[in-house]
């Protein structure tokens, strides 16, 4: 304890207020905020102020002798319809910004969001790119499994950022796979809840060029504060190039599940998959957590026939919280962390399976 | 007969209270059940309290060092649980049973082998509770707020978190059954409901909530139960439900639910600030009239909580305005607090530091709760720390630092003898200082961008979450204080007087501190007209 108080100036961020943030709305909502925020404390410092007063002046010790007045209708209507007057003056400029937010018309482009137990997944709708976005560093999960000093936005970092166009309106609709999610970036000013089932929409359109963070903002399960947001808005220029670059990366990733693996470049594949996708409840030794997440080192699923592998990975298990990956991870990466599986502490199947196989049985 | 004799009362069974864990486990005498409550209160405070110090411990530094991500969210889960079903509102109906028959001049409370029940059944129900953290997947740890479909993957617990619910709703029904009859029924004669000690008002202003939301959390948990284990889809969308509908039906019960645990709280404090001012409440119809205001205003605001779902703009309008009206009764109250204090005579016993200490800071919680209100602001602020610190404002420094008010008010009446002041000068100073320690940074980290319910955060994060664990860890260890003044007050200390307080008006300050075991057996006299602070004492100084 003594040395992390010594270690604190390290971190030295002593943030008191909401970000005004770099959208049109979330600058409008900070106003909204401040405005507020404002009104209470002048009537706190009234009302706060009396009662100082008071309990320094009306004090038996002082000699004060009590009065006997117990009711006033005057002043009670008085500081009846004053705080309402105030309320009222509240909820203009609330009403205004809340129409103002819930227009979400004449986009100039759409973001499908939905959330998994946890990760989030991204498809352009028009440009049918689609990626899953996960925390780099899964680790974070495991009691002391990492250093939050020595690692780079610590909770905050995603192997796959969404990518924005500035000054462009952006319509998301945003929904989820399993149990509730909330797509939350503060620097934008608003979130949405991620429902099963249904589909939230909400738009922003962000004039400042940059990279914003943000995490999940609704409980769902042990990996709740791990499932980040990163995004990064760019010039248009820029974004149209990474379009791009996403459909050649979309070509080569069906090259590599058209082609032959060797073992080793399976199971080495494989193991990165496993870190980021599984190791979360199987544990990064595959020993799972009794009670909760199944063992895989030496377990009958991962030694078992492969086609009903294949089948759990890719559909899950009903009535359990292992979740159908068919829609998260390409053909290569689920042919490679089940052989990854297969081979890995002690099970040593010596199977190889082929992203071709995977493809046969979606 | 003197008036001192008629209050007393004649005992026409010679035996008093029963012998041994007889007395206790057949209690029907409302000032053994009143004990009984508080107790088990105090243990599940106690227990919670424990819980706070795990998560706090966790979160005193950037990264995992005590706990696993699953524990951590039955920590907070559990956490909650026991705070408002075992600790705070078992409280209220504990001072409510202790007080009420006195303050209203009645010999018990109107179903005296009900009352007995309604206690019985809360050891019953938390041992169910704890005893799901041994269960295979471990304690519930979805929230207390219990969402589907997260809450339908808690393992072997789920059933047992049902049913502990609904053995703690049974309770609170039946007891509120019980308080609603004894106020209409068991007043002393020529004792108007506009003659009543406000305490007794907003009690039976929250017996009536009570009863008209604590079956809709029953419906809430046993959908989620069919949908478990029966096949019903009320909250999956596959099945053509909702997991949206929970959260209404929850809800409609969680909000009028903190208002159960807060207008009992008004009333301690509309007692002890009166009395310490040497001053009559001021506007004391006006503040029958706020309570039920507030009391009704709670039933239509519960969506509140769920601006983020994806409301029509008209929902998310409707609840927003209601919401805000909400100030306008609340802060009524608060004036007329501060109007009962102006041009008293003021002393600052342990009491009254707790009650002023209410008034403060629950008004800081109330003020982040109109900012919270403010549905566009709130899109920014839900599920954040923002509203951790809001929702600890109104409960802790609101609803616990109420009931030790009561507590420490009315031990003299109940023990016979006076708490020590010093130590109890001490505990409320530092227990005053360190909650503010504790929480006042949450609004900050919420404002800053930390979500709640998260087990670890981003570095930056780190100072005043540090900052909070170590008011958390002070504030858990000056409560120990707390129990050391009420055991060595039960144990002896100086004699009490029958009005404890000199400024101390009611009925319940005629009778002998400790009361007799049944008190009131003859109703006492109340002077017709006379003025709610007058009834016992009709020319009192």
């Amino acid at each position: 304890m003594l040395l992390a108080l010594v270690a604190a100036p390290v971190w030295a961020d002593w943030a008191l207020n909401m970000p005004e943030g770099v959208t049109p709305i979330s600058r409008e909502v900070f106003r909204l905020h401040m405005i507020i925020l404002t009104i209470c404390a002048l009537i706190g410092v009234g009302v706060f102020g009396a009662m100082i007063f008071s309990i320094v002046k009306h004090r038996k010790s002082r000699g004060a002798v009590a009065a006997h007045f117990h009711h006033s209708t005057r002043i009670e209507i008085l500081w009846t319809t004053i705080p309402f007057l105030i309320l009222v003056a509240m909820a203009i400029p609330a009403t205004v910004t809340l129409l103002a937010m819930e227009d979400t018309i004449e986009a100039d482009m759409t973001v499908k969001v939905t959330g998994y137990q946890w990760k989030w997944k991204y498809d352009y709708v028009e440009d049918g790119i689609s990626f899953v976005s996960s925390i780099t560093h899964p680790e974070a999960l495991e009691l002391a499994g990492i250093d939050p000093l020595a690692t780079e936005n610590f909770l905050l970092d995603v192997d796959n950022m969404l990518v924005l166009p500035l000054n462009t309106k952006v319509r998301f609709l945003i929904t989820s796979d399993d149990v509730i999610h909330s797509w939350w970036v503060p620097d934008f000013g608003w979130k949405r809840d991620a429902i099963p089932g249904f589909i939230n929409d909400a738009w922003t359109l962000i004039d400042e060029p940059g990279i914003y963070r943000g995490q999940c903002a609704e409980l769902c399960g042990v990996g709740h504060g791990f499932m980040p947001i990163v995004v990064a808005v760019v010039e248009q220029e820029e974004y149209l190039a990474w379009v791009e670059e996403q459909a050649g990366a979309a070509a080569a990733v069906a090259a590599e599940a058209a082609r032959e693996w060797i073992l080793e470049e399976l199971v080495a594949h494989g193991e990165q998959v496993y870190r980021i996708q599984c190791a979360v409840c199987h544990q990064a030794a595959g020993q799972g957590i009794s009670g909760a997440f199944p063992a895989l080192a030496g377990a009958p699923s991962a030694t078992g026939p492969i086609e009903a592998h294949i089948d759990i990975v890719l559909n899950g298990r009903a009535g359990t919280a292992m979740q159908a990956f068919s829609a998260l991870l390409n053909d290569t990466d689920i042919a490679a962390v089940i052989t990854y599986e297969r081979n890995a502490w002690g099970n040593d199947m010596g199977d190889a399976v082929q992203p071709r196989e995977i493809a046969a049985k979606r | 007969m003197s008036e001192y004799q008629e209050a007393i009362g004649r005992d026409d069974h010679q035996d008093g209270p029963a012998k041994g864990i007889r007395r206790w486990l057949f209690a029907t005498n409302h000032k053994d059940i009143g004990t009984l409550y508080l107790v088990f209160s105090l243990i599940m405070f106690i227990t919670g309290g424990l819980m706070a110090m795990i998560i706090r411990a966790e979160l005193f530094q950037p990264g995992l060092q005590v706990v696993d991500p699953g524990f951590f969210n039955s920590m907070t889960t559990m956490h909650a649980l026991i705070m408002v079903f075992g600790a705070v509102m078992p409280a209220f109906v504990g001072l409510a049973n202790w007080m009420i028959p006195m303050m209203v001049g009645a010999p018990d409370m109107a179903l005296p082998r009900l009352n007995n029940w309604s206690f019985w059944i809360l050891p019953f129900a938390f041992a169910i509770l704890l005893s799901t953290l041994f269960m295979e997947g471990g304690g519930p740890a979805a929230g207390w707020t219990m969402y589907p479909p997260l809450m339908l993957q808690t393992g072997d617990a789920l059933p047992f978190v049902i049913f502990s619910i609904h053995l703690m709703g049974m309770s609170s029904i039946m007891g509120a059954i019980n308080i609603i009859a004894t106020i209409l029924n068991m007043r002393a004669p020529g004792l108007h409901l506009m003659q009543m000690p406000l305490f007794v008002w907003t009690w039976l202003i929250t017996a009536f909530l009570l009863i008209a939301v604590m079956p809709v959390l029953a419906g809430a948990v046993t959908m989620l139960l069919t949908d478990g284990f029966f096949g019903t889809s009320f909250f999956d969308a596959a099945g053509g439900g909702d997991p949206v509908l929970f959260q209404h039906i929850f809800w409609f019960f969680g909000h009028p639910e903190v208002y159960i645990m807060i207008l009992p709280a008004f009333g301690v404090v509309s007692e002890i600030i009166p009395t310490f001012s040497r001053k009559p409440l001021f506007g004391y119809s006006t503040m029958v009239y706020a309570t039920a205001s507030i009391a009704f205003l709670s039933l239509i605001v519960w969506a509140h909580h769920m601006f983020t779902v994806g409301m029509p703009l008209a929902g998310e309008l409707f609840f927003m305005y209601a919401t805000m009206l909400i100030a306008v009764p609340t802060g009524v109250k608060v004036f007329n607090w501060v109007s009962t204090m102006w041009r008293g005579s003021m002393t600052f016993e342990t009491p009254m530091l707790f009650a002023l200490a209410f008034v403060v800071l629950f008004t800081i919680g109330g003020f982040s709760g109109v900012m919270l209100a403010i549905t566009p602001a709130d899109f920014q602020y839900h599920d954040t720390y923002f509203v951790v610190a809001h929702f600890h404002y109104v409960l802790v420094t609101g609803s616990i630092f109420a009931i030790m008010a009561g507590v420490y008010y009315w031990l003299p009446k109940w023990t016979g003898h006076q708490y020590p002041e010093r130590l109890g000068k001490w505990h409320f100073w530092l227990s005053v200082i360190f909650v503010n320690v504790l929480f006042f940074p949450q609004h900050f980290l919420g404002l800053a961008g930390m979500p709640r319910r998260i087990p670890d955060y981003a570095v930056q994060f780190a100072e005043f979450n540090m900052i909070s664990s170590i008011g958390a860890f002070c504030f858990g260890v000056t409560q120990l204080l707390f129990v050391v003044v009420i055991i060595r007050t039960v144990i002896g200390g100086k004699r009490a007087q029958a009005r404890s307080w000199e400024g101390a008006r009611g009925l319940e300050w005629l009778l002998p501190s400790p009361p007799p075991y049944h008190s009131f057996t003859t109703p006492p006299e109340i002077h017709p007209d006379a003025h709610p602070r007058e009834i016992a004492h009709p020319a009192g100084p």
